[in-house]
């Protein structure tokens, strides 16, 4: 049986897709702007870009997933020892660095991904947290490899592409930043788009129908949550690079919990979010900070607070119903 | 007499204390219609539950074409051809009738476990969508969300769903369940027009439907199987009469 080509046309216009068009360019329209604009705020822009990195990460798995996770830092940290220690010991390459570190978080959600993924919910959140409270506990217990309390540090990163030297300013670092997050951002909207990413959307909406499609949906769910380690491995390889530092503090809640806020502050489930979130929330932490190093915090708070009462769909949500208004009839996406 | 499609020998489950199937053996031959009725509380959906494999038995055998599946998850089961609808509508609620209608394809296919290459792009997955939605007359729900359709609808989505995954036994969940007379029509002429080697078991209350679709019925009560036989020996059974169809047989 042949469908016609019209209903075949209704049928691929009846899958929603992450589109390719003109908002993608923002970000690197953005990234341009502020390399001519604020040349001084090169590291707090690399900063974004890791985060936005870390964002879209936890973004493939919660949003898309449904993998509920106050464990990400584990990810993060995994990849900032990887790159840290591969500098230190083989090679400071930093490209080399990142594939490394990609490969140390995506086995690590291999690992992990079968024990805990069985569980949903508070248990899953539970699950996630310990894990990275206990890998935070082993970076503790063996300093002989990470260096304990102090960190690793004092390795070198040689120059990008054996041409591009780290420079003080962060130049180098911004436009390696650039680079990666443009790398993970295509990455993540092929996958959202590949008929795996539509079976991850299944199994957030009706994981017991998933299995009696036959999917194997813990299987799935691992391979989800390997690709979405092995991205925010990337992240954290990024930052231990460009500031040649991994400290303890890369494993923390504070980081799972930072990443967290964020992409929600952005909004989950469209990976835009967690460009609109990691920028606001790293920009306005910054900015907080300067204006008064003691009550910054506050500033983050009542951000939060707002945006939960008045924008529960996060800042994209908030984007698409002004867009709604000035647009009424869109092609539903 | 061949294999059964469905071979299900007495199977027990019990939650504690409480015996909720109690020794239940059915046997469905390639291409029965085989109706399970009885009284709410009887365990007609638990059966379901145990022979797709979202519960264990606590006792017997399940076999799907003479293969015992009886510590199989489900999944491996809708491999071995077992599919089966819900009493209350399971499906994707924030995606397309025609995304919905894809998983099932893709998870036959095994093209959902691809990471690359857009969903647009799978002909097995366009294709197969547009022509079954056609043939179920569901082509103009494509685009709409689950959550956007009135409950009738959603269920032929569901009987979609499941035709997607040509499966050789089909165990529906009283697929009438809350539709408005006009939509049982549509639904029973549905369940008619499916492939004679089509092995079904289907759990409804409608007693016109089942009376229609089912050439072998049994009477599930109190979790064990009280009687079983054709329609007619079902509606001249006295003993079925007094607890169950008693109350309904004039309506």
């Amino acid at each position: 049986m042949t469908p016609a080509s019209g209903s075949r046309a209704a049928i691929r216009d009846a899958f929603s897709r992450h589109p390719l068009s003109w908002i993608d360019t923002l970000p690197w329209v953005a990234t341009v702007a502020l390399y001519f604009a604020a040349n001084d705020y090169l590291p707090l822009g690399t900063q974004v870009m890791i985060n936005i990195i870390f964002a879209l990460a936890l973004d493939l798995a919660l949003g898309y997933g449904g993998v509920a996770t106050l464990g990400h830092a584990a990810f993060f940290g995994i990849g900032a020892y990887a790159a840290g220690l591969y500098a230190t010991y083989v090679t400071g390459e930093p490209i080399s660095g990142l594939v490394v570190a990609a490969a140390a978080g995506g086995i690590g959600g291999l690992m992990a991904g079968p024990l805990i993924l069985r569980t949903r919910g508070l248990t899953l959140v539970m699950l996630t947290l310990a894990i990275a409270t206990l890998l935070h506990e082993l970076a503790n217990t063996f300093p002989s490899v990470t260096g304990g309390a102090n960190g690793l540090f004092g390795y070198e990163i040689q120059p990008l592409l054996g041409r591009f030297q780290f420079d003080l300013a962060g130049r180098t670092a911004y436009w390696y930043g650039a680079g990666v997050m443009a790398v993970i951002y295509f990455l993540s909207k092929a996958l959202v788009n590949s008929p795996f990413g539509l079976a991850v959307k299944g199994i957030r909406e009706n994981p017991v129908r998933m299995r009696m499609l036959g999917v194997p949906v813990t299987r799935r769910l691992v391979a989800l949550y390997a690709v979405s380690g092995a991205f925010a491995a990337v992240a954290g390889a990024l930052s231990a690079q460009v500031t040649k530092l991994v400290g303890l503090d890369s494993l923390t809640f504070t980081v799972s919990g930072n990443v967290l806020v964020m992409l929600i502050l952005g909004g989950t489930g469209s990976l835009y979010g967690a460009f609109l979130g990691a920028f606001v929330f790293v920009v306005l932490s910054d900015r907080a900070a300067a204006f008064d190093p003691f009550h910054w915090l506050f500033a983050i708070g009542i951000v939060l607070i707002l945006a939960v009462r008045y924008a529960p769909q996060g800042l994209v949500g908030v984007v698409e119903t002004v867009a709604a208004r000035v647009r009424p009839r869109r092609s539903p996406s | 007499m061949s294999v059964p499609a469905l071979d299900v020998e007495r199977i027990s489950k019990s939650f504690g204390a409480l015996r909720v199937t109690r020794s239940v053996s059915l046997a469905l031959a390639p291409g029965a219609r085989h109706a399970l009725i009885g009284p709410n509380g009887a365990g007609k959906t638990t059966l379901v539950n145990l022979i797709s494999g979202l519960l264990q038995p606590s006792e017997g055998a399940i076999r799907l074409d003479g293969v015992d599946v009886t510590a199989m998850p489900p999944e491996r089961r809708v491999g071995l051809g077992l599919a089966r609808t819900f009493q209350i509508s399971s499906l994707f609620p924030l995606l397309s009738v025609a995304e919905n209608v894809a998983l099932a394809l893709a998870a036959r296919f095994g093209t959902d476990r691809r990471f690359w290459g857009s969903v647009r792009a799978r002909p097995e997955l366009v294709d197969g969508a547009a022509a079954l939605l056609e043939s179920l007359g569901l082509l103009a729900l494509a685009p709409r969300p689950i959550a956007d359709l009135p409950y009738g609808q959603r269920r032929l989505v569901e009987i979609a769903l499941v035709l997607a995954l040509e499966p050789k036994t089909l165990l529906l969940d009283e697929p009438a369940a809350g539709l408005a007379s006009s939509d049982r029509v549509v639904l029973l002429d549905l369940l008619l027009r499916l492939p004679p080697s089509l092995t079904i078991l289907v759990i409804e209350h409608d007693m016109s439907l089942v009376f229609r679709l089912a050439a072998r019925i049994s009477v599930l009560v109190e979790g064990a199987v009280l009687v079983e036989g054709t329609p007619a020996e079902i509606r001249a059974d006295s003993r079925v009469r007094d607890v169950y169809l008693g109350t309904r047989s004039h309506a």
